[in-house]
């Protein structure tokens, strides 16, 4: 009884410090002057006619690979948690049904495609890196539910992501010798505005992380899934 | 106008979604509460002009994170069988 | 007080963001099953992203893309602040790391202890 007055206290002090937070805030009708330089500058600068793909790759770059180490570090725990047991290859009895199994095999290749475009195309439009990431885990996902006979060679998920994470500090350090400085995107030209080749080294990162992520959560995902034995069923 | 209507609707369904995530005894309709909630997120931030987020969390919140969630409840109870 | 004039997008999802904190923090603290408790993590997580991504906003403005609806020149008067965007976008791909390893540790404490319920941990209590 004491514990639950206390619980409700404390919850009720953290709603009064948020109500008040809640309560002066107004909204705003203009950028404060950090997002209004990124709004006018950015695409001189950078090129990318996406602005928040060039606050996540060139403005706030270092961010991005300190993201991506930590999420590195996790999915290596992950899999040292889980440990492979040895008998985990076993045949799925039940099954996978008709329909799933018929639109797997629409889906997945179609899942690959959208999430290769998002990130390709991540400086123009909507998306980019963790997007197109996201998405090919996805995929990747939905194969591994559908054909649970066939599964994702670990060693190719490694093989991918130590390439791409090598391969984007190496466009950083080259960033430094090259142009401005760590993870500057102007070591190649900046081309015209709005088409798929411009922006620098934008597109070229972008895709690198997009691999690092979508190997790193298909990774862990996967891990989770092949340690336990036999396929799912309800 | 109409955002605002949709807006409210929203919140009320995950409001509602977030107690039956909390307070649901079975974990699985727990999880898939808790997946409904990231899915109207996601509509949420494209109205507020934020299409970037949006497709992370559509893709991350309600798809991988209910997936992994449902593959160590299997786990834990597979392990309850083997007992 | 709040009257209905005053409403608007930013400050409902803000309002929404605010109560599923509080629901969240709430079943952090009152769950005994660990599922539970990571559960409503989750759902701190997502409040969090709505009221940083709320904070944003600006009235009436569009998505921060410069296309053909958008002049280039008059970008900072059209677009909304892409930096809260940016952080939540990396926020949300961690989140998905973090939930991964703390269902791993649960998995683990689980075979340990065969239960979810925190009050049969006893490996850190004293």
């Amino acid at each position: 009884m004491i514990r639950n007055s206390f619980l409700i206290l404390l919850l009720a002090g953290l709603g009064w410090i948020l109500f008040q937070e809640f309560d002066s805030f107004k909204g705003s009708d203009q950028l404060n002057p950090v997002a209004e330089y990124y709004a006018t500058q950015g695409p001189q600068e950078v090129g990318a006619a996406n602005l928040v793909t060039s606050v996540v790759v060139t403005y706030r770059g270092l961010d991005t690979l300190g993201e991506v180490t930590i999420l590195f570090l996790t999915a290596a725990i992950v899999g040292l948690l889980f440990k492979r047991e040895s008998n985990s290859e076993t045949e799925d009895i039940y099954g996978t049904s008709e329909i799933l199994l018929t639109a797997g095999k629409i889906l997945v290749p179609m899942l690959i495609l959208v999430g290769v475009y998002i990130f390709i195309n991540g400086h123009l439009t909507p998306g980019g890196g963790f997007q197109g990431g996201a998405v090919l885990a996805s995929a990747f996902v939905l194969a591994a539910l559908t054909f649970s006979g066939t599964t994702v060679k670990h060693r190719v998920l490694e093989i991918v992501e130590s390439f791409s994470g090598i391969s984007f500090v190496l466009l950083g350090i080259l960033g430094v010798v090259l142009a401005g400085g760590f993870l500057d995107n102007k070591i190649f030209s900046l081309g015209t505005f709005g088409h798929l080749f411009s922006a620098g080294a934008i597109p070229i990162i972008y895709s690198l992380v997009g691999l690092k992520v979508g190997s790193e959560l298909s990774n862990i995902v996967l891990v989770m899934k092949s340690s336990e034995k036999g396929g799912d069923h309800d | 106008m109409i955002y605002l209507i949709l807006l409210l609707v929203f919140g009320l369904i995950m409001i509602i979604m977030a107690f039956t995530a909390i307070h649901h005894k079975n974990l699985q309709v727990a999880v898939i509460a808790s997946g409904i909630i990231s899915l109207l997120a996601s509509v949420v931030y494209v109205f507020l002009a934020a299409p970037d987020v949006a497709i992370t969390e559509a893709s991350i919140g309600s798809a991988l994170t209910v997936v992994i969630f449902f593959y160590v409840l299997n786990k834990i109870r597979r392990s309850n069988d083997q007992e | 007080m709040i009257n209905f004039n005053s409403l608007n997008i930013e400050t409902v999802s803000m309002g929404i963001g605010v109560i599923l904190f509080v629901l969240g923090v709430w079943g952090i603290v009152s769950q005994k099953n660990i599922i539970k408790i990571i559960i409503s993590f989750t759902i701190v997580d997502t409040s969090i992203h709505l009221i940083l991504v709320s904070i944003g906003y600006i009235r009436g403005k569009s998505a921060p893309i410069i296309d053909a609806a958008i002049n280039k020149e008059n970008a900072a008067n059209e677009v909304v602040d892409p930096l809260p965007q940016a952080l939540v976008l990396t926020a949300i791909v961690i989140g998905l790391g973090i939930t991964a390893l703390m269902l791993s540790y649960a998995l683990r404490m689980y075979k340990e202890n065969k239960s979810l319920d925190i009050n049969k941990f006893k490996a850190l209590k004293w």
